[in-house]
C-alpha cells in the first residue's frame, strides 16, 4: 500500500510540475499575481509529492519488500539499517528520485524564500524550474520508476555489495546530487534573465548564495567520494582521473568559475554575459556527469547502474535542456548591457585570468574524458587518455592558478596599484620559497617538482593570512584595533580566506604525499617484520573473527618507528559469503597528518608457516588531502551565512535603478 | 550493478605490481618498471593502469615489462614493443601525435583565445571612461552593502 502511494505521489508530482511550469509561465506573460501565487503553490506541492515518494521508497528499503523490483534487485536483509536507507538512492531508479526530490527540493525553495526577487524574474525562474522537473520527472515515471512491482516476489534480495557498505559512501551520492541538482537552480536564473533580458548586479546577488551551496555540496561530495577511494579500495590513492570522477569534478570547476565571475557580475557590472554562460554551462555538466555515469559510453572503475537505452534518453534529455538554454542565450545574449571598465591591472582582471584558467582547465578535463569516444568514432582507432595526460595539462594550468591566487584579493577594483601588490606579497613568497628549498634540501630522497609544489601550497596558505592581515592592518595599527576589525569582518571575507586556504592546505596535502609517499610489500609469517623508510612494521597474529554478514581474517600489527612503538594496525580482509566477495579493511594510522596505511592481503600458500602479503604505504600529509576540501566547503557555507546575502538586496537595487 | 560489483571485487584482490614474489633484483630497474606500469593500461580492466590492477592480463604485461627491462631494453624500446602488439590503446598516456593534437592543443588554445579577448576589451575601451554622476551614484549604490 505504502509503495502504491508512493507512486502515486511520484506521478502526482509530475503533474504539479507541468502545472508549476504553465502557471508561472501564464503568470508571467498576464503578470498575472493569482497565477504566480498558483505557480508558486504548485512548486511546493511538487516537493512535497517526492518527499512522499521517497520516504515511501525508502520505507521498501527498510522494511526489505522485496515484492518491489528496485528493492529486491538492490537490497537484502542481512544489509545493516543505515545500507538498507542508503540502498534507496543506490540504484538507478532510487538516485533519479533523489534527483528529482533535489530538483522540485529548489524549485519549492525559490518559491518559499525567494521573497526579496522581483516579481517576474522570480515567476519565470519557477517556470523553467518546473519545466526542468517536467523532464526529469517524466522520465523518471515512464523510463525508470522505482515501484515497479514484481508479480512473483524474491524471499531474498539479490545486492549485498560490501563495498558500498559504508558511511562515506552512503552520504556522497545525496551531498553530489545536491550539488549537481542545485546548479540547476542557477540554470532556471540564467533562462528567466535572459527572457527578462536582465543581467545586473541584483541577478548576480541572487545566483550566488545558489551558487555557494551547491558548490559547497559538491565540493563535500567529490572529497567524501575521494575518502572512500583512498581507505576502500586498498592502493592507497585518491584521485584516479577516472570518467566518473572527471563527471562530478566539471560541474565543480566550473562553478568555481562562476562564483568568481558572478562577483565581477555582482560588484562592477561587467562580464554579465560570461557569468550567464557560465551559470548554463554548470547545470549542463551536471546533467552530462549523470549521462556519462549511466550510460556506459565511457569504461569506468565505478560505471553505476549502465543501461545504454536509458543513456539515449539521458542523452536526449541533456540535449534539448542545454540546447534550449544555449540556444535563448545565442539570441539574447548580444542584447545585454555591456558593465563597467576595467585596467590591465585591476581585481577584474584577475578574476577574468581566473576564469581563462578554469575554463581550460574544464575543457582539458572534458576533452580528456571524451577524446577517446570521439577519436574512435572518427578514425576507428582506440586510444587512452590517462593519469599522464592529466600530469602534464591540467596541473600546470592549476599551478599557474596558485602562482596568480594570492595578488587577485589584494588588488583593488577598477585599476589596482601592482607595485603596492607586490609589495605586501614579497614577505609572504620569500617565506614561501624558503619552504619549498627548505623541502628539497631537507627531505629525502630529493623532488624538485614536490618541493615547488610545497612551495606553492605554502605561497597560498601564507597569501590567504596576508590578506587577512591586509583587512585588519595587523602590525599597522594597535591591536585592539585589529582585533576590532577582525571581529568586524563580513563572513563572506571569511569565507573566501578559508575557501583560498583550504585550497593552500589540499595542495601542501597533496604534493606532499604524491611526492614522498613510501610503498613495502613482503609475505610475512608471523612474527615477521616489513620495512617502510624508518619505521617497520611486525606481524603479531592472524586469528579469523565473525561479522554481522562476513567472515574475516584479522591481522594483528605493531608499527615502530626506530624503537618505539607509534601505532597498532589492524588491517582485515573479509569474506562476504553472500556475494562470494573479498574486501579489504585498510588499517589507517594517522601520526599527526601522515598516515601509516597498512593493508592485510591472501594467505599465501607455503610449505612451512602461512605467510600474508602484507603491504604498508607511508602517506606523509595525506590527512590534508581531505581537510583542504573541508576547509574550502566551510568556506562556502560560511559566506552563504553572510546576512549580505540576505537582506533585501532586490529592493535595494530597484530603489537605486 | 552486477557488473560494477564484478570489477570492483577484482579490483579488490591486493597483489598487483608490489608482489614481492615478482620484483626485480635491481632496484633501479624495479623502479623504472614501477614507473611504466603507471602508463600501460590493463586492457581487459576498466579504467586502470597495470601498476594497480589484479587482472591476469596485467601480471603477463608487468611480467614482460620487467623481462624487457631485465634484457637492457630502454622505456622507449618497451613501449614501443607494447604499441606494436596492443595499438595505442595501450598506453595511457597518448602520444604526441597530429591525431592527438586537439587533445593536447585545447588547454593551451583556450588560454590564448581568452587572453586575447581580455587584451581586446583593453584596446576598445580605454579604462579611463569616466562615468556620468548618474551611472556614479547608481553603482555607488548597487556596490555598497
Amino acid at each position: 500500500m505504502i509503495v502504491e502511494i508512493g507512486s502515486f505521489s511520484l506521478a502526482l508530482a509530475l503533474a504539479l510540475s507541468l502545472a508549476q511550469a504553465l502557471l508561472a509561465g501564464v503568470a508571467r506573460i498576464r503578470r498575472s499575481v493569482v497565477l504566480a501565487g498558483a505557480g508558486q503553490g504548485a512548486a511546493i506541492g511538487a516537493f512535497a509529492g517526492l518527499v512522499v515518494a521517497f520516504a515511501a521508497l525508502m520505507y521498501a528499503f527498510v522494511t526489505s519488500d522485496f515484492s518491489v523490483s528496485n528493492v529486491a534487485a538492490n537490497s537484502h536483509t542481512a544489509k545493516p539499517l543505515l545500507y538498507r536507507v542508503a540502498g534507496t538512492w543506490g540504484s538507478h531508479e532510487g538516485s533519479m528520485l533523489l534527483w528529482c526530490l533535489a530538483l522540485t527540493g529548489c524549485g519549492a525553495a525559490v518559491a518559499a524564500v525567494g521573497r526579496d526577487l522581483p516579481a517576474g524574474l522570480k515567476t519565470l525562474t519557477i517556470s523553467v524550474q518546473g519545466l526542468l522537473g517536467v523532464v526529469f520527472l517524466a522520465y523518471t515515471v515512464f523510463a525508470s520508476n522505482p515501484f515497479v512491482r514484481l508479480a512473483q516476489p524474491p524471499i531474498e534480495g539479490r545486492s549485498l555489495n560490501p563495498l558500498l557498505q559504508d558511511p562515506a559512501l552512503a552520504f556522497h551520492p545525496p551531498m553530489l546530487y545536491l550539488g549537481y541538482v542545485g546548479m540547476s537552480v542557477v540554470f532556471s536564473f540564467a533562462v528567466a534573465a535572459l527572457i527578462e533580458g536582465r543581467v545586473d548586479a541584483a541577478w548576480a546577488r541572487w545566483v550566488r548564495p545558489w551558487t555557494l551551496a551547491a558548490w559547497s555540496a559538491l565540493t563535500v561530495g567529490i572529497t567524501l567520494g575521494a575518502f572512500w577511494a583512498y581507505y576502500e579500495l586498498g592502493w592507497g590513492g585518491w584521485w584516479f582521473w577516472d570518467p566518473v570522477e572527471n563527471a562530478s569534478f566539471m560541474p565543480w570547476l566550473i562553478a568555481t568559475a562562476l562564483l568568481h565571475s558572478a562577483i565581477v557580475t555582482e560588484k562592477r557590472g561587467a562580464m554579465s554575459g560570461w557569468t550567464v554562460f557560465l551559470a548554463l554551462a554548470a547545470f549542463t555538466f551536471s546533467m552530462l556527469g549523470a549521462f556519462l555515469v549511466r550510460s556506459g559510453v565511457l569504461t569506468s572503475v565505478h560505471a553505476f547502474a549502465v543501461d545504454p537505452t536509458r543513456g539515449v534518453l539521458l542523452l536526449a534529455i541533456l540535449g534539448v535542456t542545454a540546447g534550449a538554454g544555449f540556444a535563448l542565450f545565442a539570441w539574447r545574449a548580444p542584447a545585454l548591457k555591456r558593465g563597467g571598465v576595467f585596467a590591465p591591472v585591476s581585481r577584474e582582471s584577475a578574476l577574468v585570468l581566473n576564469n581563462i584558467l578554469l575554463a581550460a582547465a574544464t575543457a582539458t578535463v572534458l576533452l580528456g574524458t571524451l577524446y577517446p569516444l570521439m577519436r574512435e568514432a572518427a578514425t576507428g582507432e582506440a586510444i587512452s587518455v590517462g593519469p599522464p595526460f592529466f600530469n602534464l595539462t591540467f596541473t600546470p594550468l592549476m599551478a599557474a592558478l596558485a602562482i596568480l591566487l594570492p595578488a587577485g584579493p589584494l588588488l583593488a577594483w577598477k585599476r589596482a596599484d601592482a607595485q603596492g601588490v607586490m609589495q605586501r606579497l614579497w614577505v609572504a613568497a620569500l617565506i614561501a620559497a624558503a619552504c619549498g628549498l627548505a623541502a628539497f634540501a631537507l627531505i629525502s630522497p630529493r623532488k624538485a617538482f614536490a618541493s615547488v609544489g610545497v612551495a606553492m601550497g605554502a605561497w597560498l596558505v601564507i597569501g590567504a593570512l596576508v590578506e587577512i592581515g591586509e583587512r585588519t592592518r595587523a602590525f599597522r595599527t594597535s591591536a585592539a584595533e585589529s582585533w576590532r576589525r577582525l571581529i568586524g569582518l563580513p563572513r563572506g571575507a571569511w569565507g573566501m580566506t578559508l575557501a583560498h586556504l583550504g585550497l593552500g592546505v589540499f595542495v601542501l596535502g597533496a604534493c606532499f604525499e604524491t611526492g614522498w609517499k613510501l610503498e613495502a610489500a613482503e609475505a610475512l609469517p608471523v612474527g615477521g617484520r616489513l620495512n617502510l623508510g624508518e619505521y617497520h612494521l611486525v606481524l603479531d597474529e592472524v586469528r579469523g573473527l565473525e561479522g554481522p554478514n562476513y567472515d574475516a581474517e584479522r591481522g594483528q600489527l605493531r608499527a615502530f618507528k626506530g624503537d618505539k612503538q607509534i601505532c597498532a594496525p589492524t588491517p582485515e580482509r573479509r569474506l562476504y559469503p553472500t556475494g562470494g566477495q573479498t574486501t579489504s579493511e585498510v588499517a589507517i594510522c594517522t601520526l599527526g597528518v601522515n598516515h601509516l596505511y597498512v593493508v592485510l592481503g591472501e594467505r599465501r600458500p607455503t610449505t612451512g608457516a602461512p605467510v600474508w602479503l602484507v603491504r604498508a604505504y607511508w602517506n606523509p600529509w595525506a590527512l590534508l588531502i581531505f581537510i583542504g576540501p573541508g576547509i574550502m566547503a566551510l568556506g562556502g557555507v560560511v559566506s552563504l551565512s553572510d546576512r549580505r546575502l540576505r537582506l533585501a538586496a532586490g529592493r535595494k537595487a530597484e530603489a537605486a535603478a | 550493478m552486477r557488473r560494477v560489483l564484478a570489477i570492483l571485487g577484482a579490483v579488490l584482490c591486493l597483489a598487483a605490481a608490489s608482489d614481492p614474489a615478482d620484483r626485480l633484483p635491481d632496484p633501479a630497474q624495479e623502479a623504472r618498471a614501477r614507473e611504466l606500469f603507471r602508463e600501460v593500461r590493463c586492457m581487459v580492466c576498466q579504467n586502470e593502469s597495470i601498476d594497480d590492477s589484479n587482472a591476469e592480463l596485467a601480471g603477463d604485461l608487468r611480467r614482460l615489462v620487467r623481462d624487457e627491462i631485465k634484457a637492457g631494453k630502454t622505456d622507449e624500446q618497451v613501449r614501443a614493443h607494447l604499441t606494436g602488439r596492443y595499438g595505442e590503446f595501450v598506453l595511457l598516456k597518448p602520444a604526441f601525435s597530429w591525431g592527438n593534437a586537439v587533445l593536447w592543443g585545447a588547454p593551451f588554445v583556450v588560454v590564448i583565445l581568452g587572453l586575447l579577448l581580455l587584451f581586446q576589451s583593453f584596446r576598445n575601451r580605454p579604462a579611463d571612461e569616466e562615468l556620468t554622476p548618474e551611472e556614479a551614484k547608481r553603482l555607488d549604490g548597487l556596490s555598497r552593502d
